[in-house]
């Protein structure tokens, strides 16, 4: 079974958000109203963090992409009361639309700020035009439940269909977040983490590897690559 | 609805409010009931558009009514707990304050619970809960809890009333109240032996009902400690929450206990001692909570962690200082000089100092829950605030009345105060008070028995 990883080289990320943009239109995430927006409502599954350290002149700013963590040890999945968040077999951590109670527990659960939560119905709030755009093999979500980014999980669906199809097994390259896709400075790489030979594997064995609060024991499968001094 | 003439009878005071309903009754009755409206509508309006109405937001995720949850379960503690303690400890002076206590815990558990169904986002998916529910979640830890301390809170309050359902349904012909209580008596005629299955059944409910109220606290507590996040994750927060709960609880008592005196003129038997008593318990409930928080704080800020330092700093100095220091001023600097000093703990200074520690506890349900979410970890990008909608005050005013309408309703239907245990006290407490002395005073066991 593969596990399902991400690399992210920091050194090669100018924060340009295509990803965020990338993911926002491939995954249906709701434009939220200005409004909405000023009360910090807005949703973004992708989201570029910026982390600066020292005082001027003698300072430095990161940017971090930042997706779900997808972690082997979930804090959300725990708390959720109904399943309706787990780890799927593949190491992938699902959202269940249609089960969620909106408790938002996981959302309080999640060190990453990762959950976030339609308080208004605000894909259907959305107009005409920009929902004529949606991604058919993604499902909008209702009002009341709670969402985040699940690695393009449909585009394993469909590579996997289309393996299927052609009576082989999946290829490494077969299935690609469109955050990964996207990225203009190829920063991010993805791929099976089980597999020793894959990329991603090897990167995530490089020195300058490191996952975001790693003391927490999340295990994220999510992993950057320190920018070399 | 007709009835005997009970105005005769010992304790014929205690019947005055079932029997007679003056202009004060619907006047209240009304007033509480348009404020529940005003909950409700609210709640329509909620329903209908979603939780976006409240001022929640990311990643201020949860807020009033969680802090509401969280107040009024701690509130409950006041009635059964403290109602079950004193029984097994034969405090003779709780005989008139244990149902009063009793109701509360009835009615707020409902209340809590009702609050925590308001904060859903899908309430329509509550049943998914048994559907899919899954054992490891807290939220579940705390659904049980609740429903047993409910359970078991309202048969506690219901058997040691069977005997006064009976003389309410000896005094009442005709009508619907006369079915019910002929229904709820359970053919109650004062046997020896109904006597002696009803002392054991109350000995018995006495003795389970502690540890579920423990419970209860605890796993509500757990909802925040069992994540990772900064100021949540702390071993304290069971027992401090048991502490604050029973404090909250205690202060809820004393002013309902005020309130029924000055309404139902029950000042033979609400007297000056048992608010004297309880801002005892009340007092070591106020050193209790400071040397809780005391703790909780002082590890925080010795260990100085910087997650955990944002939240911090963010209570102590910075955005939620002033929610902070509100909290130590109601919650410890009022009430802790009126409740030490013999002449301040009077009547009128216990109800002042009730009512900024229920103040204050709200204060620190706040405190406790928006700083941590205000402040994750990830907080370059990710810091919040928050302010209440005007939907989320409807509600809890909304719940706050219906606490105190089905009081009312309930101090309607059945007395506060329980009469057959205020008689049984009129005969049994200097025989039990003389007893439990002769057995410990060396030298009284010679001196003959009372009569």
């Amino acid at each position: 079974m593969a596990r399902w990883g991400m690399v992210i080289d920091l050194d090669r990320c100018t924060a340009c958000q295509a990803c965020v943009v990338a993911c926002q239109v491939e995954n249906n995430v709701p434009y939220v109203e200005e409004s909405e927006f000023k009360r910090r409502r807005a949703i973004s599954w992708m989201k570029i963090v910026s982390e600066t350290e020292g005082s001027y002149p003698d300072l430095r700013t990161r940017f971090i992409p930042r997706p779900c963590m997808q972690c082997d040890n979930p804090p959300c999945t725990r708390v959720c009361p109904v399943h309706a968040t787990y780890l799927n077999p593949e190491g992938i951590v699902a959202q269940v639309y249609a089960r969620c109670i909106g408790c938002r527990f996981c959302v309080a659960g999640c060190p990453y700020t990762v959950k976030y939560f339609n308080w208004y119905a605000y894909h259907d709030r959305m107009p005409a035009s920009l929902r004529r755009a949606d991604n058919p093999d993604v499902s909008t979500r209702p009002k009341g439940v709670v969402e985040k980014c699940t690695f393009c999980h449909h585009r394993l669906l469909k590579a996997k269909d289309v393996a299927a199809a052609e009576d082989r097994s999946l290829r490494p390259g077969d299935y690609v977040p469109s955050c990964v896709e996207s990225c203009p400075s190829q920063a991010m790489y993805f791929g099976d983490l089980s597999d020793p030979k894959s990329e991603v594997a090897r990167l995530a064995e490089s020195s300058r590897a490191f996952r975001l609060m790693e003391e927490l024991g999340t295990k994220p499968k999510v992993i950057y690559l320190a920018e070399r001094r | 609805m007709q009835r005997t003439n009970w105005r005769n009878e010992d304790d014929a005071v205690l019947l005055v409010p079932i029997f007679e309903t003056g202009r004060r009754f619907y006047i209240v009755v009304t007033v509480l009931g348009l404020l529940v409206l005003w909950g409700v509508v609210s709640y329509a309006v909620q329903w209908h558009l979603g939780l976006g109405v409240t001022g929640m937001n990311y990643p201020v995720s949860w807020a009033f009514y969680i802090i509401n949850f969280v107040f009024f379960i701690g509130i409950s503690h006041a009635g059964t707990l403290i109602s079950a303690i004193l029984r097994l400890s034969q405090a003779e002076w709780r005989r008139p304050v244990t149902r009063i206590a009793e109701v509360i815990t009835v009615l707020v558990l409902g209340i809590g619970g009702m609050n925590i169904l308001i904060d859903l986002g899908r309430p329509d998916r509550l049943l998914n809960l048994f559907l899919y529910g899954r054992y490891q979640s807290p939220l579940l830890w705390d659904a049980t809890s609740i429903t047993a301390y409910l359970t078991a809170s309202s048969v506690y309050l219901y058997i040691p009333m069977i005997p006064d359902i009976a003389i309410l349904r000896d005094r009442v012909v005709g009508g619907w109240r006369k079915l019910l209580y002929q229904v709820l008596a359970l053919g109650w005629v004062g046997t020896a032996r109904q006597h002696r299955v009803l002392n054991v059944a109350i000995a018995m409910m006495a003795v389970l009902v502690v540890p579920v109220a423990v419970s209860v606290h605890t796993v509500v507590s757990f909802v925040f400690s069992m994540t990772v996040q900064p100021m949540w994750h702390s071993t304290i927060f069971g027992p401090y929450f048991v502490v604050g709960a029973i404090f909250s609880g205690t202060a809820m008592l004393l002013v309902i206990m005020a309130i029924l005196r000055k309404a139902f003129h029950l000042k033979d038997y609400l007297q000056p001692i048992h608010f004297n008593y309880l801002g005892l318990i009340m007092l070591v409930m106020v050193l209790l909570w400071v040397y809780f928080t005391f703790a909780e704080y002082l590890t925080t800020y010795y260990g100085n962690e910087p997650d955990e330092m944002r939240v911090f700093s963010s209570k102590f100095s910075g955005k939620y200082a002033p929610v902070f220091w509100a909290m130590v001023l109601f919650n410890f600097v009022i009430p802790f000089p009126i409740l030490a000093l013999n002449r301040t703990r009077t009547i009128t200074g216990t109800v002042i100092a009730s009512i900024s520690i229920i103040i204050g506890m709200w204060l620190e349900r706040l405190v406790i829950i928006v700083p941590t979410l205000a402040n994750p970890r990830l907080h370059q990008y990710a810091q919040g605030s928050y302010l209440p909608s005007i939907v989320e005050i409807g509600i809890m005013v909304g719940s706050c009345a219906l606490f105190a309408l089905f009081y009312v309703l309930f101090s309607k239907l059945f007395p506060i105060v329980s009469i057959s245990e205020v008689r049984e006290g009129r005969q049994e407490t200097m025989r039990i008070i003389q007893d439990r002395a002769r057995r410990y005073e060396p030298g009284l066991g010679r001196l003959p028995a009372s009569e």
